[in-house]
């Protein structure tokens, strides 16, 4: 099914806007920010060129641009946005609201340090501290598995009918070029059912969204988005396995890289896991039995797997590019509470490592694994960056 | 006086605004007139408290209650979605306060009038947060009393009709409900003059936040207009301008006096009033050749 001419040298960024056109959502509001702009901006250019229509809509503001992608999705079409860091923050109202309103949104977001000050680099804190809004998460690694994450993203929101965040991280993964293999439209025609939701703002049907509501029925909402929830695990699962027939590509929602043996997993999400897989081979080659555990889907946290795969092994590492004064790294808390109780539970060390964007070597991580091996964890993150 | 409207019944009874409320009489005459080939888009203000508690609607269409900031984003994606479907007769209609129009909300209509959005933007402009209990928005007119202005508001009313006809857009207007025919007939027009952001500001007198009797909505609204604190006119692609109904030689002194929100005022305070009004009056009648 693959061919040679589905390969092309792309950016991470660029390797989204190919998924989208192949996607070809009827509503996109767009803004742009540094470093997501090229998704929107390639998007544009295929739609002048007549490659997609749609409905591109030029907003004011990442607030207003999700306020039209709620109610856009709502109406009953296919809808794709991107942001990245202050964007999001800005967005935030709205994405609890989408979430409550069930519509299945995609979006990407370039990860960027938030201000202030001023930055324009890698730093995960802008997606996670969104943890709590209702979006379903995937971290990706590479502009390979962005193409295909936001390929899925559209095949899980649309069945669960929750919004879906798919993330990598400025510059390393959004500005690097790689040769990406890129899914034909038959492929993604066969993925990809139309959206045809029953339930929509439509005349005909009559239906409202947003009235309020006594406090059960709010409860009962929230309740029922957190079995929404909870179903994602599966169906996210199945979608990458789906996608894997169709493309030969998959991912699961979480990677397992040379744990067989080992008594020493680290765990990380995004560009980070590219570095700890190299670090895992030299170590393995100096005998040093070490594994790498590689979070995709970060919300929902996949509890149950973690406490699986991490149970009975010694030490875990954590590594988290994010930072949340007063409580440290978002990766490192989600992983302790998840092993809490846990019959044979690791010892955790969390480390916080990359903040800000700056750069951590394959070196750098072999040394923390030695530090880490020799001495008994706090009880809190220790910064490594 | 008396009037005539062909009304399909698209706003019911039963909602739950003060009684004589001019916005739910507002939400009447608009809604009764676009019909039911029509989507609501209503941000929290009272407007929203009228159109329902789910599963409760007072309004036979569907309705989406967005944030108090995003009314023109909301209905620009409604509309946006429909075109994509090929849907280019359903009406999309965001019907918000003036707290949620000219403060927060101001920016997204703005941005929405820009793009020449197609869709109609009602303002049910009552000078006020009143679902909040009368706080100062910028529509609050000089010197009235609110509860986060309780020595009378010090700089006048943001003039939002000449901003949004300062956008090029196909049609903005003025209108009250105490002028019931000349609201449906704007209402009809901006249905007619399709393919762009059609603005239309309503007064809607509100009984508790101005202080005045339950029965008295539709009287002040009248008043406002005969004193020329707010003149009825419309405006096509921001340059023909038509008046429907001015000043007729009532004062500022005849308005305020009925208003409770104003009884602190003294005779000069008055005086002033009048000075700005007419100021404003002489301005705009500038623009009516
Ligand atoms: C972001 C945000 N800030 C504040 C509020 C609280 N709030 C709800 S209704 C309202 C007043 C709206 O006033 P207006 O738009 O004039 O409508 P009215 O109640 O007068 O009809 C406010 C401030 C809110 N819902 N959302
Ligand atoms: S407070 Fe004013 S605007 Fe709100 S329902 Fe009562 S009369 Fe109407
Ligand atoms: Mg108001």
């Amino acid at each position: 099914m693959k061919t040679d001419s589905n390969r092309l040298l792309l950016s991470g960024n660029h390797a989204v806007s190919h998924a989208v056109r192949l996607v070809k959502p009827n509503v996109m509001p767009v803004y742009p920010i540094t470093p997501q702009t090229p998704i929107l901006e390639l998007i544009t250019e295929f739609h002048a060129a007549g490659e997609m229509t749609g409905e591109i809509m030029t907003m004011e503001s990442e607030h207003s641009a999700m306020a039209a992608a709620i109610t856009a999705s709502l109406t009953g079409v296919r809808v794709f946005t991107a942001t990245a860091s202050q964007g999001l923050l800005l967005m935030h109202e709205m994405l609890h609201y989408a979430a409550g309103a069930r519509a299945p949104i995609v979006m990407f977001n370039v990860n960027r340090t938030l201000g202030s000050p001023w930055g324009f680099w890698p730093d995960q804190t802008d997606s996670l501290a969104q943890r709590d809004t209702g979006w379903i998460q995937y971290y990706c690694e590479n502009g390979q598995e962005s193409h295909d994450t936001t390929l899925q993203a559209f095949r899980v929101a649309e069945q669960i009918l929750l919004p879906a965040m798919v993330i990598h991280e400025a510059f390393y993964v959004s500005h690097s070029m790689e040769a990406v293999e890129i899914a034909t439209q038959e492929q993604v025609d066969a993925y990809l059912p139309e959206f045809n939701p029953p339930h929509r703002l439509d005349p005909q049907i009559g239906e409202s969204w947003g009235n309020t509501v006594s406090q059960v029925m709010f409860q009962n909402h929230r309740r029922d988005m957190g079995d929404a929830m909870e179903r994602v695990l599966d169906v996210a699962k199945k979608a990458d396995q789906e996608l894997q027939d169709l493309v030969g590509r998959g991912y699961g929602i979480h990677e397992q890289y040379r744990c067989e043996g080992a008594e020493f997993i680290i765990t990380t999400m995004g560009s980070m896991t590219g570095t700890a897989r190299d670090a895992v081979d030299e170590l393995r080659a100096e005998g040093v039995p070490v594994g790498l555990l590689k979070i995709k889907l970060f919300r929902p946290f996949p509890v149950a797997d973690v406490r699986e795969i991490l149970s009975g092994i010694a030490k875990v590492m954590v590594l988290d590019r994010n930072f949340a004064p007063g409580t440290g790294g978002i990766l490192y808390q989600e992983l302790k509470a998840a092993l809490y109780g846990l019959k044979g539970a690791p010892e955790i060390h969390g480390y916080l490592a990359g903040v800000g964007g700056t750069n951590i070597s394959p070196v750098n991580i072999k040394d923390m694994v030695h530090s880490a091996i020799g001495e008994k964890p706090v009880a809190h993150s220790v910064w490594k960056g | 006086m008396g009037y005539e409207i062909q009304e399909e019944k698209v706003f019911n009874s039963g909602h739950a605004a003060c009684p004589g409320c001019s916005e739910a009489l507002a939400l009447r005459f608009i809604l009764n007139t676009l019909g039911k080939d029509a989507i609501a888009v209503v941000p929290p203000s009272c407007i929203a408290i009228i159109s329902g508690p789910q599963p409760l609607s007072s309004m036979s269409i569907p309705v989406y209650q967005t944030t108090l900031e995003a009314s023109a984003a909301s209905a620009a994606g409604i509309k946006r979605a429909l075109i994509s479907k090929g849907n280019n007769h359903t009406n999309v209609v965001a019907i918000a306060g003036d707290g949620g129009t000219y403060d927060i909300g101001f920016q997204a209509l703005s941005a929405a009038a820009e793009r020449n959005e197609d869709i109609i933007y009602v303002c049910l402009d009552n000078e006020g947060y009143m679902n909040t209990g009368t706080q100062k928005s910028s529509a609050t007119p000089s010197m009235a009393f609110t509860t986060s202005t309780p020595a009378g508001k010090l700089s006048p009313k943001k003039n939002v009709p000449e901003i949004m006809v300062a956008h090029n857009i196909p049609y903005m207007a003025t209108a009250t409900t105490g002028y019931p025919d000349d609201l449906v007939r704007k209402v009809k027009k901006a249905m007619e003059i399709k393919g762009g952001l059609r603005f239309i500001n309503v007064l809607t007198p509100c009984l508790a936040g101005w202080g005045v009797p339950d029965s008295a909505g539709p009287k002040t609204s009248r008043l406002a207009v005969q004193s020329g604190i707010y003149p009825l006119y419309e405006v096509e692609n921001g340059e023909t301008y038509t008046l429907n109904y001015g000043p007729n030689g009532l004062s500022v002194a005849d308005y305020v006096a009925t208003q409770k929100r104003y009884r602190h005022l003294s005779p000069e305070d008055v005086e002033l009033l009048q000075a700005e009004v007419n100021h404003d009056w002489e301005k705009l009648q500038k623009k009516f050749k």
